[in-house]
């Protein structure tokens, strides 16, 4: 059992600023809150590959077919740190990846957005990666060690994911009619779902609390979308692209950006597994999964041989 | 645990040596199947943009770690012997600012 | 082969193509597995590999826009030939399959590089050689990814030895073209920047006998019916649809700048 004394002394640390490692006595509620954040955060990474591995096919030129490219596989890279990061609390990769192919865990929802154009993953490198770090930059100060190293990691390779979006978006928006077209219809498309990455409005986010108590996270939903939003109208206003908001306004006394509501209830909508591609993503997952098994199994096969035959050999 | 096992891959630590003469570095970890498998997982996952020049790959479970109940006995001794760091020895004026 | 007597400037052009056109199209094949590898680490090695050959491709599409001397850049050849301009191996536009599929034929593809650039690496034209010799070392890492991956695969499981052994099989056919030469090649060797791929014909299929071997893998028939004719345009049916994904966005805007 937990008890006072270990919650308060563990708390304590907390508020002096250390970060916890592995092998640290922690609550078994913060264990639990890490898992399920971490590996939330890490199963989005995979999905997020799909909707920008969509275009990598198609992308318009050879030099924009490599970013895309390396950007994906870091999206790989990135989910591979996180898992690892949980994977210190002693649960196993495959069990993670279970409870998300085959149980209730969730990824962000942002994904279960389709990429109708090339133009969706420029804005989605400028807004989604944009609001990713936003996040990410934050949970660098997280008091889990191996996550906030993996963060750390994650930040230091995603600012080149957010400025090629940006120059693409610029690109588009000074191009021809019909890149300019796409790419504002790309950021009327994605606006508001990104502004919901960052999770409900405080008062409807039932873990935030706990989760700032305990500094894995270091700023509220709220907070964190408001200085994405601040950043994000002086970045749209550069390029000459409209944010599909009418009611945004600059408030003089908060110093902030006002916005209007979002569409919440899109949001629990696409998180219940209504979206237009929440089943077209688990499947592919799933199927991409399946279809390892056989080359996971060979491997560890072939090693068991090679480890027999050299026992057996000396 | 043998039931996970069968399902992961083995887990391994990654370091690698960010440059010549450098010690090696703690990356992070992987699953591979195999030593050379693990080998060339690390290149891609923790080598993309030229991190290192070397790379070590060690099987976690072969890592013996210090708890933090060693923490005390561990490292507590040493933070009374300041003898053993350079800011303990005084140096003569002249010199620090010729360095 | 045209009347038109085949230039030494023609001929680096056309070898310079045939090296591109086969780095573009596998590249892209391999990029499809990027977020469906069957598992996270070979996901991103898989990804490595899609990049080194279409980092290759641009490399030798924008070298052989200088040869050519048109005022085209290395997206013109990606993105504005048809078909039957292609001159890449079928061996690299037939679909990626399951993952023993695409390590077979990449075993087979980087296997040969491995040797032709080995030659090219002396190659008498400055840019040219430097180029090879920096993507060699890439070469070298696939062919120890694929060659690795036939091992496991060949003597792993029951169901990876009979799935590898299928598609080695199935992919047999089409290695015959790898050897194929005609005068580009003449040419090229008789200036010091072509490789005579059969002057080491014999070592490379020694050496993928006895990788087989090792992967208790069973040596298909090198007698059985080769296809032939990809350097001078044929294709299967399936280039057209990868060159349908691949060049569709570019050619729907011309008149765009996208780079």
């Amino acid at each position: 059992m937990e008890t006072q004394q270990q919650l308060d002394n563990f708390q304590a640390r907390i508020d002096a600023g250390e970060k916890i490692e592995p092998k640290d006595w922690m609550p078994d509620r913060y264990r639990q809150q890490i898992i399920r954040m971490g590996s939330q955060h890490a199963h989005s990474e995979i999905v997020g590959m799909l909707p920008e591995g969509n275009w990598i096919g198609r992308a318009p030129s050879l030099k924009r077919k490599l970013v895309l490219l390396a950007k994906v596989q870091d999206e790989a890279g990135h989910g591979l740190y996180l898992y690892s990061a949980i994977e210190t609390l002693g649960v196993s990769r495959a069990d993670l990846i279970d409870q998300y192919l085959y149980g209730s865990a969730k990824y962000s929802s942002i994904f279960n957005y389709p990429t109708l154009s090339y133009a969706d993953v420029c804005v989605i490198g400028w807004l989604v990666d944009g609001a990713a770090i936003v996040n990410q930059t934050k949970l660098a100060q997280s008091s889990y060690g191996p996550y906030s190293r993996a963060n750390i990691r994650i930040c230091r390779e995603e600012s080149f994911h957010k400025k090629q979006g940006y120059e693409m978006v610029a690109k588009l928006a000074s191009g021809t009619p019909a890149q300019r077209k796409m790419v504002q219809d790309a950021v009327n498309r994605f606006w508001w779902p990104t502004l919901m990455m960052f999770g409900p409005s405080d008062s409807d986010s039932p873990n935030s609390a706990e989760l700032i108590k305990w500094k894995v996270k270091l700023n509220t939903n709220d907070e964190l979308r408001q200085h994405f939003i601040d950043r994000t109208v002086m970045e749209a206003e550069a390029v000459n692209i409209t944010l599909p908001d009418p009611d945004l306004k600059f408030n003089q006394e908060t110093g902030h950006w006002d916005y209007g509501d979002i569409p919440w209830d899109e949001f629990w909508d696409v998180v219940q597994g209504n979206g237009v591609m929440n089943r077209e993503r688990m499947k592919a997952r799933r199927e991409a999964h399946e279809n390892g098994a056989w080359v996971r199994k060979a491997a560890q096969a072939y090693a068991r041989k090679k480890k027999l035959s050299r026992e057996q050999a000396s | 645990m043998s039931e996970k096992n069968e399902k992961d891959w083995p887990l391994w630590e990654v370091f690698y040596q960010p440059n010549n003469g450098k010690p090696y570095e703690h990356a992070g970890s992987l699953h591979a199947a195999d030593a050379e498998n693990a080998l060339q997982n690390a290149r891609d996952a923790y080598a993309r943009r030229n991190e290192g020049i070397g790379i070590w790959v060690v099987p976690s479970n072969q890592i013996t770690a210090s708890t933090p109940e060693d923490m005390g006995p561990f490292f507590d001794p040493a933070s009374d012997k300041p003898y053993r760091h350079p800011q303990f020895y005084s140096v003569p004026r002249a010199v620090k600012k010729r360095s | 082969m045209s009347t038109d007597t085949l230039t030494t400037q023609k001929a680096f052009l056309k070898y310079l193509l045939r090296l591109a056109d086969d780095r573009l199209i596998l590249g892209q094949r391999v990029s499809e597995w990027c977020g469906h590898g069957p598992v996270l680490e070979e996901d991103l090695a898989l990804a490595n590999i899609a990049l080194d050959l279409i980092g290759h491709s641009s490399a030798l599409y924008a070298y052989a826009a200088q040869i050519e001397d048109k005022g085209h850049d290395d997206d013109y050849f990606a993105y504005f030939r048809d078909d039957y301009e292609f001159t890449n191996l079928q061996l690299c536009e037939l679909p990626k399959g399951d993952f023993g599929f695409t390590i077979a034929r990449h075993f087979l593809f980087s296997s040969f590089s491995y040797y032709q650039y080995e030659l090219l690496k002396n190659a008498k034209d400055e840019q040219f050689r430097g180029m090879i010799n920096k993507h060699l070392k890439e070469i070298k890492y696939h062919l120890r990814h694929s060659r690795d991956w036939v091992l496991r695969l060949g003597d792993g499981t029951e169901e990876s030895h009979e799935r590898i052994q299928n598609a080695f099989d199935e992919v047999w056919m089409y290695v015959d073209e790898l050897f194929y030469t005609d005068d580009v090649d003449e040419i090229m060797i008789a200036s010091g920047n072509g490789a005579d791929v059969n002057s080491f014909k014999d070592d490379w299929k020694k050496f993928v006998e006895d990788t087989l071997t090792e992967a208790t893998l069973t040596i298909p028939d090198w007698d059985q019916y080769m296809i032939s004719g990809s350097r001078n345009g044929m294709h299967t049916e399936h280039l057209g649809l990868i060159l349908t994904q691949l060049q569709f966005l570019r050619r729907s805007h011309p008149e765009a700048d996208w780079k």
